[in-house]
């Protein structure tokens, strides 16, 4: 007996005019579970988590999340559940200060988690936040003005404000220096502790291995490796697939 | 400043402007005064989903006629109370930004102003060519007898839409101070990542878009009385989707004070130029206006209040 899957994703499909973006792709996480989504550019990687999130729907297949079909619901309504994701580009709400951020998903999507604490105010509960991503002495700065890796933090912890249970980071550490990288991987690891499953997409395979229990490789659109990272990296498939023969 | 909640003003300034509406004994500043009334309801009603939301609305002249040619069917069909006529023409107009709002506020940016902007020309050809309100000739409407305790039907007709005004500033600001404030806000800055914070982004257009409209409506509801005489051209007039989008932007669109102080500043520019110039000059002062405030203050009078105001906070040593 497996323990029951927090994620059920079942042939995944999805096509863009002629090209086919993804081909019938499976994935599954459980509950608190680190994983790892690598491949090379344009191989779905984005679009899978599109599809995961409802930014788009997917054209067939069925994702089932805490046991209930999701497959039709609108994104919004995905986060509310607990699917919540950050952007390869930060997309921070630029008119709002850093705290103010967090108070959007504290507001919309955070209440309708079970364990949320309704005696903390909004304001109260993204500060604490803040100070777990150590963001705090930021919280009344624009978000306009925030660095490069201030500005994925931010992301991070809007994430969190949303009380996830399955946190999709996209590429939450392109561009970063080696130093901010591992910060962010700390980081990671933290919430993984508080109970929150993970699935990282990251060109750094550095990153993936330190950090993943589980690694899924995409290759144009379909899914050629799923298992323990040192496993996958030896793949004969996946080492064609990026180092040429 | 700090001792009265700030919903305290514009009623504090309401009741004021209606002592003086008894005083005054020159017909004319009623009829003026009602325009700037009615231009403060219009920029209210256009900064909820233009200023908060970020959908530009080039199609407030449709919803102002429909609250006029409503009002212009119930007469045609017997004499309604005012407030009858006010409440259908909200209603009519804000199940038009329902409607309007299914279909076009998928569109992002430019696709959306210029679906508005088709939407009142739909609307100005249907009733071209409806004889049943006149057609492209117009229509009469008679004002109901005086009401008792006015010395005239514009003053009543002017406190009605103090009364609007009023209600339109502080629907504006409850929604701007409101959860769904917040979420519109969020839905400006970027719709993707509100979506993603588990905002309901299309239900929110949607709630700010009937709200709006439906304002404008209301607003549109007592002119066929106020001027007496009804046609495409002036229900339609291009004057009210051009001021309602220049006169938040000139007062600034993340308050809600900067609507009313457009649409005052606009408003009373424009009439004291129709009174002392000429009438074919208003939309080109307003158009100078907007010119300069886009590229001088961007965020209005209210921007430049705040910059102000920080600078002044920030000298001591910081």
């Amino acid at each position: 007996m497996t323990m029951q899957n927090l994620l059920e994703a079942n042939s995944i499909r999805k096509s863009f005019g002629g090209f086919v973006a993804l081909d019938a792709v499976d994935i599954a996480v459980r509950p608190g579970e680190r994983v790892g989504l690598i491949g090379p550019n344009g191989s779905g990687k984005s679009t899978l988590v599109n599809c995961l999130s409802g930014a788009i729907s997917s054209d067939t297949g069925t994702i089932s999340f805490d046991g209930r079909a999701i497959e039709r619901l609108p994104a919004y309504r995905r986060t509310r559940l607990g699917i919540v994701r950050t952007f390869q580009i930060p997309l921070p709400f630029m008119s709002m200060t850093v705290v103010e951020n967090l108070t959007i998903p504290l507001r919309f999507a955070g209440r309708h988690h079970p364990g949320a604490l309704t005696v903390v105010s909004d304001i109260e509960q993204a500060l604490l936040i803040l100070e777990d991503v150590g963001l705090r002495d930021k919280a009344s700065e624009s978000s306009a003005r925030l660095t490069q890796v201030e500005m994925r933090k931010l992301e991070l912890a809007r994430a969190v404000a949303a009380r996830p249970k399955l946190l999709i980071a996209d590429e939450t550490m392109a561009g970063l220096s080696h130093a901010e990288v591992d910060e962010i991987i700390l980081l990671l690891l933290k919430l993984n502790d508080q109970g929150i499953a993970i699935i990282m997409i990251e060109h750094i395979m550095r990153a993936v291995i330190a950090f993943s229990q589980r690694a899924i490789v995409l290759v144009a659109g379909r899914k050629i490796a799923d298992d323990a990272p040192d496993v996958v990296m030896n793949n004969a498939e996946v080492v064609r697939a990026y180092l040429g023969e | 400043m700090r001792r009265f909640p700030s919903w305290v003003w514009p009623i504090a300034v309401a009741v004021f402007t209606l002592a003086v509406s008894r005083l005054v004994e020159n017909e004319y500043y009623m009829f003026a005064g009602y325009v700037v009334l009615q231009y403060i309801v219009l920029a209210s009603a256009w900064n909820i989903l233009g200023g908060y939301a970020g959908y530009v609305n080039f199609g407030s002249a449709a919803f102002f006629a429909i609250g006029a040619y409503g009002t212009v069917v119930l007469d045609k069909l017997g004499e309604p109370p005012l407030v009858v006529a006010i409440l259908f023409g909200g209603i009519v107009a804000s199940l038009v930004g329902l409607v309007t709002a299914y279909l076009t506020l998928r569109l992002r940016g430019v696709f959306f102003a210029i679906a508005t902007l088709a939407l009142a020309i739909v609307l100005q050809t249907l009733v071209m060519n409806w004889e049943f309100v006149g057609g492209p000739l117009g229509v009469y409407t008679t004002r109901p007898d005086s009401i008792t305790g006015f010395p005239g039907y514009v003053n009543y007709l002017f406190v009605v839409m103090l009364v609007l005004a009023l209600i339109s500033v502080l629907v504006a600001r409850a929604i701007e101070l409101s959860f769904v404030g917040r979420g519109l806000a969020a839905i400006r800055d970027n719709e993707l990542a509100a979506e993603c914070c588990g905002v309901p982004t299309f239900r929110l257009k949607v709630l700010a878009a009937m709200l709006s409209g439906g304002l404008m409506g209301m607003a549109g509801a007592p002119f066929p009385y106020y001027i007496t005489y009804l046609d495409p051209n002036s229900a339609f007039s291009i004057a009210y989707g051009i001021n309602s989008i220049a006169m938040p932007l000139v007062g600034g669109m993340s308050h809600w004070i900067g609507p009313v102080i457009g649409a005052v500043l606009l408003a009373v520019v424009q009439q004291v130029a129709t009174v002392t110039i000429s009438s074919e000059l208003n939309l080109m002062i307003v158009g100078v206006l907007l010119i300069s405030f886009i590229t001088l203050a961007p965020n209005g009078v209210v921007g430049l209040f705040e910059r102000y105001r920080q600078q002044r906070h920030w000298r001591p040593g910081k």
